[in-house]
């Protein structure tokens, strides 16, 4: 390698710095959740358990939470059905249109989330009107969590070629066998990359929900609801940093995979 | 099975044909003629330029940002790092991709907030960085840098040492071999990563309204003529701006290769 030793020890150190100014905030959220001070003053002021008591108990958060994880669970669903007959279908098969159908499936990813977000309400609103809740937040939500489900099966698909389902159908296998006992298999751990993806793209989705919500509240709409009212900051402070703590789930989902890399790269 | 795809299309078109419909003065209902009013009005009223000037310079100034910061990282993570430190890093840099972007932001406000460590800091120095476009523009950028720091990442590792060998057998010294080998194959990957950051950023009112104080971006803009306003038709005109603008600049990247390197 061409790097001097001195080039290397400033890489070392400037990558150090970058690493630490990416969880120092992080840490900052998590440390004063168990600030004393209302306001957060820094440096804290004592440690207390308090705020995170008083989380526990609001109901409001908690139902909030249950509506965000079962649009989450909902729209993985749907995307995960549909991301792979999508897949299926423009890798298997050559038909007219096949380049419009896979930019199409990209295009909700690559707008900007408040178009996707104004283009559903005025779907919903002025053109069919229906009214926002659960059923519009999932129907939007899974339009663009599909894309995480298709790229991860497509990738699968490429790599793995057709040649095993083909050799499955000439021992005489139909389609669905085929497809339970070998197309499945191969793509499992693609379709749990994906549907991991799409859940934490759901969960975490603030302004394509905005639109389409109404009154329902989501976790991140509650937390953006009272991110501006000082008297709540302490409990969305302790939500803040239990979301922190959460997201080291899929990350430990991801090592635990035998095919952790795609997992973890899977999001670009 | 493309139902969804379906009503996508039909919604974004149902958007901008509604671009070009006014809403009556009095009663805030849709009135359905034909009409160029609020694009009239977007290219007239000088908010809304000054508006877009200031999205489209953070956006860049976010993308400049991330690149110069994602650049010692990836080339330490492929070219430096020993396979077991690779991995490591790679999970210590898409860890906060998982985290919440809500969290994130919050996490920024909480930064910049005037008891906050940034400025406990700052202030010996007698300096105050409070919320502003400067806060904004390091939250966007610390929000969209794994965007930047993956593609960059890869492009790297795709370099093969024998090349930056060769280049340094030919007599190249580092900096050298940095601007005329490295950059030149690293390029698309850098493009590929600013498609994220640039429209990540143009479609973002989020993080401006948590750390940005009082100041705009055109998705305020389209927010507060939507919701707020509920003018839906200059809403619709407005969101048109960062759909061109994307469209413009995917057409100027497309040259560099960058859209393969997705």
């Amino acid at each position: 390698m061409i790097l001097s030793r001195t080039a290397k020890a400033a890489l070392a150190a400037v990558t150090g710095l970058v690493l630490l100014v990416i969880y120092a905030p992080l840490a900052l959220v998590v440390v004063n959740s168990f600030n004393t001070s209302r306001s957060f003053s820094w440096p804290p002021d004592g440690f207390t358990t308090k705020w995170w008591n008083v989380a526990w108990r609001n109901t409001e958060v908690r139902d909030a939470l249950g509506l965000s994880l079962q649009v989450a669970a909902v729209s993985t669903v749907i995307s995960l059905v549909l991301g792979t007959m999508a897949a299926l279908a423009l890798q298997r098969y050559r038909f007219f249109g096949r380049d419009a159908v896979s930019l199409l499936i990209i295009l909700p990813i690559a707008l900007p989330g408040i178009v996707t977000g104004l283009a559903f309400q005025s779907l919903f609103k002025s053109m069919l009107g229906i009214d926002l809740g659960f059923w519009t937040i999932v129907v939007a939500h899974a339009t663009f969590c599909i894309v995480t489900v298709f790229n991860n099966v497509l990738a699968r698909l490429r790599r793995v070629g057709g040649n095993l389902e083909e050799a499955s159908m000439d021992l005489g296998a139909g389609t669905f066998t085929t497809f339970r006992l070998v197309t499945f298999p191969m793509l499992r751990s693609a379709l749990l990359a994906g549907g991991l993806l799409a859940f934490a793209l759901s969960f975490d989705e603030i302004i394509v929900t905005t639109f389409t919500s109404g009154t329902s509240r989501t976790l991140p709409i509650w937390i953006l609801d009272h991110m501006f009212r000082p008297n709540d900051a302490p409990v969305v402070n302790v939500v803040a940093a239990a979301l922190i703590f959460a997201s080291i789930i899929p990350i430990w989902i991801a090592q635990r995979l035998s095919q952790g890399n795609e997992l973890v790269g899977a999001k670009t | 099975m493309l139902w969804l795809g379906v009503a996508y299309l039909v919604a974004l078109g149902g958007l901008f044909v509604t671009a070009f419909w006014t809403t009556n003065e009095f009663s805030n209902t849709l009135v359905r003629v034909w009409n160029t009013d609020n694009f009239e009005q977007l290219f007239t009223l000088d908010v809304y330029r000054t508006i877009t000037l200031r999205t489209i310079g953070v956006a860049v100034a976010v993308t400049v940002i991330d690149a110069i910061v994602a650049f010692p990282i990836a080339l330490f993570m492929a070219k430096v790092a020993s396979q077991r430190w690779q991995r490591i890093m790679l999970i210590a840099v898409l860890m906060p991709l998982w985290a919440s972007y809500l969290v994130k932001a919050y996490a920024w406000r909480a930064m910049f907030s005037s008891t906050g460590p940034v400025n406990s800091l700052l202030d010996p120095l007698g300096l105050h960085l409070g919320y502003g476009l400067p806060a904004t523009v390091i939250t966007l950028a610390y929000l969209w840098l794994p965007y930047m720091i993956l593609p960059m990442f890869a492009g790297l590792e795709r370099v093969p040492d024998s090349v930056l060998e060769a280049s340094a057998d030919l007599g190249a010294r580092g900096g050298t071999t940095l601007r005329r080998v490295i950059l030149p194959i690293l390029a698309p990957a850098v493009f590929a990563g600013s498609i994220f950051t640039f429209s990540l950023t143009l479609g973002d009112y989020i993080a401006v309204k948590i750390v940005g104080g009082t100041n705009q971006l055109l998705g305020n803009a389209v927010y507060d003529s939507a919701l707020t306003g509920s003018n839906l038709p200059f809403a619709a005109a407005l969101a048109t701006i960062p759909v061109v603008i994307m469209l413009v600049y995917l057409a100027a990247v497309r040259r560099t290769g960058a859209l393969d390197e997705l």
